[in-house]
């Protein structure tokens, strides 16, 4: 008699204890948000904030990210990055160049090398430097000049198509 | 008259002791004061100086912190260890400047990685960003430098400066398994942490237990994101090491403005001492003389 009552009491406290570590893994985040960062060398867009989807371009095609997106790792392409927070309302961004990161517990990390609100483009100012590295490229003479003419023509011309 | 020469040079050796001659020592008291004060006034406006530059170097780092952290967070979520093995090829960047007179930032990194490189010395090598590393380092572990990167700390970093770093050091040639960058975490005005980040290379990433978790991964896709976050996380050790040490100079000519003027007052005194013991020593020649006639 006296050892099922000891038996049942230290089940209880086993209980007990369980439970408060459950809730304490509870803290995660929940099935439904991530932690947005997307930021570059000198300014910070969003840091750990909670948004619906991202949009981003890549080398291996343009896609989605929302929350539970499955984990991975892409570069970005130059070209728009679009923000749709929690609110419906979306703000794009112009990104030169950078790396994106979906880690399995839906933490998003999308670093741009160069960040620019769409808002902030001028379209006459694109159209001449796309000219300007056109030239660059038909001037340029060997293998590494003739890449780096070709990047500043990609740049130049994802930035014509976004000022638009 | 010929016993003066001999005399001042002992006055000069022993002018704090109340017996010496006046004469000789009041000029000397008198430039060393003058020099004391130009310090005063150097180490002043070094100080202002460098509180400018600090200010701006903390708002940029605010800004620059979710860069860095978000550059690391892929290699923590992925649990990406370094290589066990100690012969394996390792790689350490030491973030200093050229730029002395600020307090214990460059000696802390220094120290962090000659104690590394007196554990496992041979299979390390060290790039240098700015001189002073490069000073402390090469007499004993000049066969350990692979790269020394100047004319850091003139100007405020630029993510350019980082990755001309970075492509400098994956030209190399240098293949490494693993390795940290070294340098002084920002902590507050007053203080700062020497600290490292570890860089893994694309084997180290490979061999990570969480990488099948990742999706479609390429081999170029992870090459270009090393390349990437090698340059990201170089370009955020440069901003919090180029914080830590403008506040560490800034703390550091302040003390050195504090120590001038209680020089200065010290010395200040003595000058008047000095002065009005020449001053009764002509009185008593004068009177002893007059009352010799």
């Amino acid at each position: 008699m006296l050892l099922n009552r000891i038996v049942v009491r230290s089940i209880g406290r086993l209980l007990t204890r369980s439970y408060a570590t459950e809730s304490a893994v509870a803290h995660t985040r929940n099935a439904g948000e991530m932690a947005f960062t997307f930021a570059a060398p000198y300014q910070v867009y969003y840091n750990k904030a909670n948004v619906k989807q991202i949009d981003v371009p890549s080398f291996s095609g343009a896609f989605g990210i929302l929350p539970s997106h499955v984990p991975t790792l892409a570069v970005l392409k130059p070209g728009v990055v679009t923000v749709y927070e929690q609110d419906g309302t979306s703000k794009k961004f112009f990104v030169s160049s950078g790396s994106v990161t979906v880690n399995d517990d839906s933490s998003v990390q999308v670093l741009a090398e160069e960040a620019v609100p769409l808002e902030l483009l001028d379209p006459a100012a694109a159209r001449e430097a796309l000219t300007q590295a056109q030239g660059n490229l038909s001037r340029a003479s060997g293998e590494k000049e003739k890449a780096e003419a070709q990047i500043a023509v990609e740049v130049a011309e994802a930035l014509v198509d976004a000022s638009k | 008259m010929l016993a003066q020469p001999s005399r001042i040079v002992l006055t000069l050796s022993t002018w704090n002791h109340q017996h010496t001659r006046g004469m000789a020592t009041l000029k000397s008291i008198s430039l060393r004061l003058k020099s004391v004060k130009n310090i005063q006034k150097i180490t002043q406006s070094m100080k202002m100086v460098s509180a400018a530059k600090y200010a701006r170097a903390e708002r940029e780092l605010k800004l620059a912190r979710p860069f860095g952290e978000g550059a690391q967070a892929f290699y923590k979520k992925a649990e990406v260890t370094a290589p066990e093995d100690t012969n394996s090829p390792k790689l350490i960047v030491a973030m200093t400047s050229d730029r002395g007179l600020c307090g214990a930032v460059h000696s802390n990194v220094g120290r962090v990685i000659r104690n590394n490189l007196q554990q496992e010395g041979d299979s390390t090598k060290v790039v240098c960003v700015g001189d002073k590393s490069r000073t402390i380092l090469q007499r004993v572990f000049a066969n350990n430098i692979v790269l020394a990167a100047k004319e850091i700390g003139r100007k405020v970093p630029t993510f350019q400066d980082a990755a001309k770093t970075a492509q400098a050091i994956l030209e190399s040639g240098y293949q490494f398994e693993g390795g940290k960058i070294v340098y002084n975490r920002f902590k507050s005005v007053v203080s700062y942490a020497t600290s490292e980040i570890p860089i893994f290379s694309i084997n180290a990433i490979h061999a990570a237990p969480k990488l099948s978790v990742y999706d479609s991964l390429d081999s170029d896709v992870v090459q270009c994101y090393t390349e990437y976050s090698l340059a990201s996380l170089i370009y955020y050790t440069m901003k919090e090491n180029a914080c830590s040490e403008q506040s560490s100079r800034m703390t550091a000519m302040d003390n050195a403005s504090k120590n001038a003027g209680e020089m200065i007052d010290k010395l200040s005194l003595t000058f008047n001492r000095t002065r009005q013991a020449v001053i009764t020593r002509e009185l008593i020649e004068i009177i002893s003389g007059a009352s010799a006639l």
